[in-house]
């Protein structure tokens, strides 16, 4: 994979279960450092979308590389060259944040030794130090997620697909997660993230928008508004998606 | 309707605080919010009101009833949709109503007036069993299921967390709709966006309430002018605030960011964050006056 090569790039990406399908040849391309919304309303296709980019799903036609690999050959590469977090899927609950830590780097590959480092490392920066011997499932959701996206990334992965990461968290942990997301994608990891919060839209570099399985509309937040002569990002949103025939 | 005083919820011997000395009444009729993150302690005070969960101590009634001594009377009257999908998966949505109408001794033609128009949306799957119906689908059923026996106080727990913002706008309508019938509703969520829409609002952290009141009253009590700042590097703007001398207590706020300017009129204010931004070298700068946001004013008090 040379410099400039996307690290995600989707040409017709199709998924069909039977006479529905999901994912309708969706075709879009991130590049390095770039934090990526994928919006679209519950039932538009994303998890699904998601799945196949994440090599846990085989498409039905079209192609897609993640970080030059191929989706439909190369789905173990793939895996350990991605960090995954969701609001449903994230942590041990009755692991202590040390062992949650270890363990899922461990996954991940990497030695005793850097595991020592980085565990080390990361519970002082999230100031989890008095927290470290903790259960996980003790924890408050905005702790739990932000170690949760930071154990993500402990790999340094070339992508980190986050779904739906502050669901339920509240606002001031929020935009300290966003800080997070920012730091990653400054220290060159693609972030490829959904979520229902419309604020959050705005704080992506470029976002696309599903609807019935297909990008509908794809670009950075101002772009989007321009286009659709919307003056907020919520206005854009309802705009496309109140069109869907496939309502959940 | 609802009446709470000085109830308390600790959970593991005391060492969780879940709901620390709350107090508030719903009036009837009324369409209340509470609104809080998860952990808050929204859910537990569904349970005790839904007699499911003992407080440790206070006391609370429902419909004039207390929810310890007449929990029989509070269960059959209220309706209660829980957090976590639970209608029973190997029912159809058919089977799923009749049943809960039976259980409450009523019967689904009974109530129809009361369903029909979330109902109708859903009847073309009524056979399809409700372990197999999409996300949406199940929330409608479940509003339905806890719609059926008419009941004086509907509690929903959290009934559009995850949901797309425009499936959200239509449950909101639908309560709309609900609250004109005269039915009494509490209903809690994490997204603040929600809470302009009810009538009055609980905001809640860590089990505690920290302000109870109409939304626009408790927009209308931000203690500072607040202003919405853009320029091209955005996280820079933030950086050059907070490290400025006096700092200015400033956070994103989707497009813009949010900065309070405490003690001046607008004219200076904008002027001032101009001048602060520009003598950093920030290109594209935007400043202007905005209104709070329910999410400006939870942030405030979070942070002070």
């Amino acid at each position: 994979m040379s410099a400039n090569e996307p690290v995600i790039k989707a040409e017709k990406l199709t998924k069909r279960f039977g006479d529905f399908v999901a994912t309708n040849a969706i075709s879009f391309e991130v590049y390095k450092g770039e934090i990526f919304g994928f919006l679209g309303a519950n039932g538009a296709g994303k998890t699904t979308a998601m799945r196949m980019l994440c090599g846990l799903s085989i498409p039905s036609s079209g192609t897609a590389h993640i970080a030059g690999f191929d989706v439909y050959r190369q789905t173990e590469q793939i895996k350990r060259n991605i960090g995954y977090m969701s609001q449903k899927f994230s942590l041990y609950e009755d692991l202590t944040v040390l062992e949650n830590i270890r363990f899922f780097g461990g996954i991940y590959g990497l030695s005793n030794q850097q595991l020592k480092s980085k565990s080390d490392a990361l519970i002082e920066r999230l100031g989890l130090g008095p927290e470290a011997k903790k259960l996980v499932g003790e924890l408050p959701l905005g702790w739990k997620q932000k170690l949760a996206f930071s154990v993500s990334i402990l790999h340094e992965p070339t992508v980190v697909f986050l779904d739906e990461p502050t669901g339920g968290v509240d606002p001031v942990t929020r935009r300290q997660f966003w800080a997070l997301i920012y730091e990653a994608a400054g220290n060159g990891i693609t972030v490829f993230v959904t979520t229902h919060y419309m604020d959050e839209a705005e704080y992506c570099n470029r976002i696309s928008i599903m609807v019935d399985g297909r990008i509908a509309a794809l670009g950075t937040p101002n772009e989007l508004k321009t286009q659709l002569n919307e003056p907020s990002m919520d206005g854009v949103f309802y705009q496309l998606a109140r069109s869907a025939k496939n309502k959940d | 309707m609802v009446n709470l005083t000085n109830i308390t919820k600790t959970y593991n011997k005391g060492a969780v605080k879940a709901v620390n000395d709350v107090s508030f009444s719903v009036e009837k009729g009324e369409l209340f919010g509470l609104i809080g993150p998860d952990g808050a302690g929204k859910s537990s005070i569904f349970r005790i009101l839904t007699t499911l969960l003992l407080p440790d101590s206070g006391t609370a009634t429902v419909a004039g009833y207390d929810v310890v001594k007449d929990y029989r009377q509070i269960r059959s009257s209220v309706g209660y949709m829980p957090g976590r999908f639970s209608l029973y998966p190997d029912l159809s949505i058919e089977e799923n109503l009749h049943f809960f109408a039976t259980v409450f001794n009523t019967t689904v033609t009974e109530n129809y007036h009361l369903i029909e128009d979330i109902y109708v949306q859903i009847a073309p799957f009524k056979k399809r069993r409700a372990g197999k119906l999409s996300g949406g689908m199940k929330q409608k059923l479940a509003l339905c299921c806890a719609l059926i026996h008419k009941p004086t106080v509907l509690f929903l727990d959290e009934p559009t967390t995850g949901v797309d913002p425009v499936s959200r706008k239509e449950f909101w309508e639908m309560l709309k709709r609900l609250k004109q019938q005269g039915i009494t509703i509490v209903v809690s969520t994490p997204y603040m966006d929600e809470a302009t829409l009810c009538d009055r609002i609980a905001l809640i952290q860590q089990g505690s309430i920290l302000s109870i009141n109409p939304p626009q009253q408790i927009v209308a009590a931000y203690p500072s002018p607040l202003y919405a700042v853009k320029a091209k590097d955005m996280p820079r703007v933030i950086q050059v605030l907070t490290t400025h001398q006096p700092s200015f207590n400033s956070y994103l706020f989707g497009e813009y960011i949010h900065v309070d300017v405490p003690g001046m009129g607008d004219r200076e204010a904008v002027y001032v964050l101009t001048e602060v931004l520009a003598d950093a070298g920030l290109d594209g700068i935007e400043v202007k006056p905005v209104t709070p946001t329910i999410e400006d004013c939870f942030i405030k008090l979070l942070t002070t």
